[in-house]
């Protein structure tokens, strides 16, 4: 195996086998699509084009998205059967991801709502 | 191609299920994969602490208080524009063009630099102003956080450093396309944990 030869039933991110998708144009999309997220990130955060208390939301929201421009337009990553491995390990990812900081923030929070307030003197 | 992976269940061919074991460039693809996976899970963890920590700033500066925003735009967009050279020179590389590939790893390494100088001086203002890491749990936390990233950055550029020299000394062989490929995957993944930051960290802290 020489590692040079295109085989058809796997694939790698980052790499682009459908000459549509492996263009100067798909990366050019991907970079316009992301300026405009983080555009629309710092400007829901300056003003109060959202209801002020689902900022918070709205913010997430954007983030989520222009991290799906990048794997999409970047790494490449589509749905199709060829990218079977490389969605499940993100998933898998993701999954820890969602587990570390939600529960890390869940658990804290709980502390601090049971923690007994030190009486003043 | 597209049409044979859109018919359900096509019958698969016998050489294709014993076609030995695949080529390397999809094994050392998928491996890097795994761990740039597992390196946005470490991230994870100075995620949760910073999220969690954020609060205590301990009677001292606060996020509002300390970030720039139009500097964290400028920074944003250093990366992002990096990361499209960056995918512009993997191009270049598939398509065995040493020059185009050199081009546009060299404007990649100008703008991960310039991102790097920003975030150090930020950092520097910081420090003189009395909100250094040893100030509140909360600096703690930023500094951690944001600080991984930053040495995460000044690491890839020099990996891009290595990378550029063994395209001129080396050619864009099979292997050497192969170490292009990994660091292109391990520069965009750098990108997508620097929206994190972005939104955790500056958005949403000079909003709260």
């Amino acid at each position: 195996m020489t590692g040079d030869d295109h085989v058809r039933d796997d694939r790698t991110p980052g790499v682009e086998q459908h000459e549509a998708m492996a263009s100067v144009l798909w990366y050019t999309v991907g970079l316009g699509l992301a300026i405009v997220a983080t555009i629309a990130s710092f400007v829901v955060a300056q003003t109060n084009l959202l209801w002020p208390p689902g900022i918070s939301v709205g913010l997430i929201v954007l983030a989520l998205a222009q991290i799906g421009v990048h794997l999409v337009f970047f790494l490449h990553l589509g749905s199709g059967p060829d990218d079977t491995n490389n969605i499940l390990a993100l998933a898998f990812g993701v999954l820890i991801v969602f587990l570390v900081i939600a529960g890390s923030i869940w658990i804290v929070a709980n502390l601090n709502a049971n923690m007994t307030t030190m009486p003043m003197q | 191609m597209k049409i044979e992976t859109l018919t359900d269940t096509p019958p698969e061919p016998m050489e294709r299920r014993h076609a030995g074991p695949a080529p390397a460039r999809l094994v050392v693809g998928y491996g890097f994969w795994i761990f740039i996976l597992s390196d946005i899970v470490m991230f994870s963890a100075l995620f949760a602490a910073y999220a969690v920590l954020s609060g205590n700033t301990a009677g001292g500066p606060t996020g509002a208080e300390l970030f720039n925003l139009r500097n964290v735009f400028i920074l944003t967009m250093c990366l992002l524009f990096s990361s499209y050279t960056c995918g512009l020179g993997v191009l270049s590389a598939e398509r065995l063009r040493p020059d185009g590939f050199l081009i546009f790893a060299a404007l990649t390494f100008v703008l991960g630099a310039a991102f790097l100088f920003i975030e150090i001086s930020e950092f520097a203002g910081m420090i003189s102003k009395g909100a250094g890491p040893s100030r509140s749990a909360f600096l703690s936390a930023f500094f951690t956080l944001v600080g991984m990233h930053g040495t995460h950055v000044a690491l890839g550029l020099l990996w891009l450093v290595f990378m550029m020299a063994q395209v001129v000394a080396k050619g864009l062989r099979a292997v050497v396309r192969r170490r292009v490929l990994c660091f292109s995957l391990f520069w965009h993944a750098l990108d997508i944990v620097w929206i994190g930051v972005m939104t955790l960290v500056y958005l949403m802290g000079v909003e709260r």
